[in-house]
Parts: C-alpha cells; sequence; structure tokens
C-alpha cells in the first residue's frame, strides 16, 4: 500500500516535469532562434539597412529596403485573394454544408494544404509567369495566396464549429436570415479564432522561399506596380546566406531578424486588436 | 388523439362566446394558433402524431411531459425552428392567424413568433446592442427611436432598474438569471405576437425562477405565452391551459384546473401525482 502510494506520488511528479520541460523547450526555442538572430544580425541592423537598396558586392553598407517592401506587397497580394476565398469557403463548410459536397471540399482543402510549396511555384509559373513572359509581385502574391488559402479554410471552419448552436438559434428565432446571424453573431463569437488562425496563415507563407523563386524571382532595384520581378526577405536571406561573402551572411541574419519581427509584431498586434474588442 | 380535438373545442367553448364544436365557428381573433394532424418526422423516425390543439390569444400555454416526449419539438414547430436540424419535417397543418404557418418565409414568421431557449444564450455583445439586435434587423435604426425601444423591453422583462447604468456592458457580466431575462427581453422588443418558452427555468435557481414567473404573469395580456417545462409545479402556477405529451402524443389537453385536479385519462393522472415520468 505504502510503496504504490509512493509509486502514485513519483509517477505524479515525473509527468509534471515532463509536460513541464515540454512547455519549456516549446517556449525555448523560439527564443533561441530570436537570440541567436539577434547575436548574428544584429549588428548589420541599422537604420541604412531598413531604408536603402543592396549595395553590389564588395561595397560596405546597403540595405534590404526593396525586400521589405516586396515582402509587404506580396503578403497583401496573397491576403487579398487568399483569405475571402478561405474565409468564404470555411463559412460555408461549418454553415451551409450538406453532407457529401463538404466532404470533399474538406478533404481537397487538406491535401492542398500538404502540396509543396515549390510545387505551387510551379503552379504560378505556369499560368501567371509563361503567358506574362516575365517574373511579377503578381505571380508570387498568387502564389502565396494559393497557398493560404487551405489554413484560412479550415481554421475559419474550427473557430465557426465552436460557436454553440443556440446563438445561431437565438439569431434565427429574433427573425435574422441565416445570413445575416453568420454575419453578426456567429463570425463575431468566433472572431478571436479566426483572426488568430489567419494572422498565423500569414506568418506561415510570410517566410515561404520556394515558390517565390520562380514567379516573383528577386531584384536589386525598386520594383514599381506589380507586374516587374520584385525581392523579398525570404529570397534575400536564401540568396545571401548562399552567397561567399561575410558581410552578406551577415545582412542574411539581419534579414531574418526582421522578417521575424515583422511577423511577430503583426501576430501580437493583432491580438491585442481582437482581446482589446471583445473585452466590452 | 380524439381527446385532444374535443379538449381543443371544448376549451375554446367555455372560454369565448358560444360556438358550434366544428373549429370552423369559433372566433378567429380568440384562436392564435390551431394545430391539425401534426406529424413529425427526424429522417425516417417519427416523432409526434397527430397532434392536434388550438393556442389561446393572450393566455398561457403550459406544454408538460416526460424527457422525450416530444413537447420541445412540438414547440419548435410553432416558429419552424426544427428546419436548423437537416432532414427534419412536419407534415399536417397549423393555422396562425388562418394563414398556412407551415409554407410561411420562415424568417416573417419568426419575426412574430418570439423565441426564449432553455440555456440563457444572450450574443457576446453589450446589454444594450442584445436588445437591439431584433430590432436592427428589422430595420430599426437610429438613436432615439432604437433606445427608447431598448428601455421599454428591459422595462417589459423587469430588468431595466438593475441594468440601465451598464447598457454598454458585456451580457456575459450578467447571472444567469438575469441573462434569461435579457434574452426574454430580447424577445419582446420585436412585438411578437407569440412567445414561445422552451423550459426557460431549467438552468436557474429557485429566485430567479420565481421572477421570470412572475413576468410570465405580466406578459400575458400583452402576448401569446407557449412554455415547454419539466416541472409540474410551475405549470400548474403560471397556465392557464396545458397540454400533456406521452411518447408523441398529446395525450389530454384542458384548462389546467382540469388537467391537474381531474385528468381525464389515466396516463395523465398517472404522471400528474408523480407515478411516472
Amino acid at each position: 500500500m505504502l510503496w504504490r502510494n509512493t509509486w502514485r506520488k513519483f509517477v505524479n511528479y515525473f509527468m509534471f516535469s515532463m509536460t513541464g520541460l515540454c512547455a519549456l523547450v516549446t517556449v525555448g526555442v523560439l527564443f533561441f532562434i530570436l537570440g541567436y538572430l539577434v547575436w548574428n544580425g544584429g549588428s548589420s541592423l541599422s537604420w541604412a539597412f531598413l531604408t536603402h537598396l543592396p549595395t553590389p558586392v564588395g561595397e560596405r553598407g546597403g540595405g534590404m529596403a526593396n525586400a521589405i517592401v516586396g515582402s509587404a506587397k506580396l503578403l497583401l497580394l496573397a491576403s487579398v485573394f487568399g483569405i475571402p476565398i478561405g474565409f468564404l469557403g470555411g463559412v460555408y463548410l461549418a454553415e451551409f454544408g450538406g453532407r457529401s459536397f463538404p466532404f470533399v471540399v474538406r478533404y481537397t482543402a487538406d491535401l492542398l494544404n500538404g502540396v509543396p510549396s515549390i510545387v505551387m511555384g510551379i503552379f504560378a509559373y505556369t499560368i501567371v509567369v509563361l503567358p506574362m513572359k516575365h517574373f511579377s509581385t503578381l505571380a508570387g502574391g498568387l502564389a502565396l495566396g494559393v497557398m493560404m488559402i487551405p489554413i484560412a479554410v479550415r481554421t475559419t471552419e474550427e473557430a465557426l464549429r465552436t460557436v454553440p448552436l443556440v446563438l445561431r438559434e437565438g439569431g434565427l428565432a429574433l427573425g435574422a436570415s441565416k445570413w445575416k446571424t453568420i454575419a453578426t453573431v456567429v463570425v463575431p463569437a468566433a472572431r478571436k479564432g479566426i483572426v488568430t488562425g489567419i494572422i498565423l496563415d500569414i506568418a506561415r507563407v510570410a517566410g515561404e522561399t520556394a515558390p517565390l523563386l520562380f514567379t516573383a524571382f528577386s531584384n536589386r532595384f525598386w520594383s514599381p506596380g506589380w507586374n516587374q520581378p520584385t525581392a523579398s526577405l525570404p529570397v534575400m536571406v536564401y540568396t545571401y546566406a548562399i552567397s561567399p561573402y561575410d558581410d552578406w551572411h551577415k545582412q542574411a541574419w539581419a534579414a531574418g531578424l526582421v522578417l521575424l519581427t515583422l511577423v511577430l509584431v503583426a501576430n501580437v498586434v493583432a491580438k491585442l486588436f481582437v482581446s482589446g474588442r471583445s473585452a466590452h | 388523439m380524439t381527446i385532444s380535438d374535443a379538449g381543443g373545442a371544448q376549451m375554446v367553448k367555455q372560454e369565448s362566446r358560444p360556438a358550434q364544436s366544428g373549429g370552423a365557428t369559433v372566433a378567429a381573433d380568440d384562436v392564435k394558433m390551431r394545430v391539425s394532424g401534426l406529424d413529425f418526422y427526424y429522417g425516417p423516425k417519427q416523432t409526434l402524431f397527430g397532434i392536434s390543439l388550438q393556442i389561446l390569444t393572450n393566455r398561457i400555454t403550459a406544454l408538460i411531459g416526460p424527457s422525450g416526449c416530444g413537447k420541445s419539438t412540438f414547440l419548435r414547430t410553432l416558429n419552424r425552428m426544427y428546419e436548423t436540424v437537416p432532414h427534419a419535417r412536419a407534415e399536417g397543418e397549423i393555422l396562425f392567424d388562418n394563414e398556412d404557418l407551415l409554407s410561411m418565409d420562415p424568417v416573417t414568421l419568426r419575426r412574430r413568433v418570439g423565441m426564449v431557449f432553455q440555456r440563457p444564450n444572450p450574443f457576446p455583445k453589450s446589454i444594450f446592442d442584445n436588445i437591439a439586435y431584433g430590432l436592427r434587423v428589422n430595420g430599426t435604426h437610429g438613436g432615439a427611436a432604437l433606445k427608447e425601444k431598448v428601455e421599454k423591453s428591459l422595462r417589459r422583462a423587469a430588468l431595466w432598474d438593475e441594468v440601465k447604468d451598464q447598457l454598454q456592458k458585456s451580457a456575459y457580466a450578467l447571472s444567469g438569471g438575469q441573462q434569461q431575462r435579457l434574452c426574454i427581453a430580447r424577445a419582446l422588443a420585436v412585438d411578437p405576437e407569440v412567445l414561445l418558452l422552451d423550459e426557460p427555468c431549467s438552468a436557474l435557481d429557485p429566485i430567479a425562477t420565481a421572477k421570470i414567473e412572475e413576468l410570465l404573469f405580466s406578459l400575458q395580456d400583452q402576448c401569446t405565452l407557449i412554455i415547454v417545462t419539466h416541472n409540474m409545479q410551475q405549470a400548474a402556477r403560471v397556465a392557464d391551459f396545458t397540454g400533456f405529451f406521452l411518447l408523441g402524443e398529446l395525450i389530454e389537453y384542458n384548462k389546467t384546473e382540469i388537467i391537474f385536479k381531474t385528468p381525464a385519462k389515466k396516463e395523465t393522472e398517472d404522471y400528474i401525482t408523480g407515478r411516472f415520468g
């Protein structure tokens, strides 16, 4: 009896330690990456890095302003394209679907999510770059946008499914149409989950490199408009990191740091925005 | 099933001007809803069998019976809320002010027949926005008119004094009983002709329950109330008429007093006296 009790206590303590340790590792990994980026890239990070164009090899200084703006433009385009489709598709799955069609949609979305990003690149290359005969922001944005759809669909669906049925019935019982109930009761109630999911979705494609290599390509200068090749942070990281130059390596670290910081800031701002609005 | 037909007709005779026992000659303004031969199915499974009864205007009607007897399902046919469940269908006839309820536009119907649910279900919005929801959906916008109606509805639900200083607070900050009165106020805001209440007190403590019952009394001259309840004392306290459901059939329907003191059917008596259920 006594031995059993001791064993039980030990198991209890052991499992508590293990779960705590794993939680610590999760947090630790993020801070480790962040610390490593700051350590290696911090020294190259300067105001000039954020506001200047890259310099030719051998010249010191220079920045990645065009890549920062390029990434922002790509993500904007991808969001404009991917979020509405994914969001409305998710609403359909959660609220309107019958039996067989939603199953097909859900399954397809999961498959699409598993399509390697380089294949998405080829897809955008084939339908945008080849007909236009040159690389462009448009093609890169499209490739990233398609990649955003499946996660937007699934997170929207999941978030809407957590809204209790009685809230929907409450709206319907007051003479609101189904769509009106969804738009004014169900979606606002699921707002937190939807926004969080979409931010994660943006963060995920923000770091995608492969599909940009032959859609947006890269550019050493500013890329005006939407139909020119453009620089982007992940492609810059890739190009600079595999170069044989030391100061380019440092700039690659700095670019990684900027990318991660932008994603984290977007994440925090969106969370604050959502929790601030639901507080009252 | 003959009982319910006869019961309905007799009841009408006692309550209104003399009329012949064929339903058609009963003065139309006294009967709010006339249900005849209502069958209900979830897919292949039939859950209601030939329900016939008449709901009188501005009266409180209680529906009682053991769990799973079909009383909530019946209630949900009266505002077509069952349509949220796939493969559910109702057959038979329900006349609502002499209109065919089962073929009406459900959105229009639900603006006239409000509903309060078993558990309080305020929207995750402010108290004010909860009440204003139905009004806005129905096209009332603009500050003054909206404010006035919100206050009026909260007063009708006896909640105004408790919340008048915190209208912008989340409805979730209220207690369970307050939330349920908020839901009643929300339903009343659009001036429904009929209010359906599906076990509105089952999640509440006795004090909150007493408040809701008091509220129901005060509402009966403004609208027709139909309440489903597990609590027989509640039916006896608040209702003018009571219907007893068992296994999807309406066993007996009559004045509450008669149902509780001299029920015509043995099943009713057994249930009332607590011998089963």
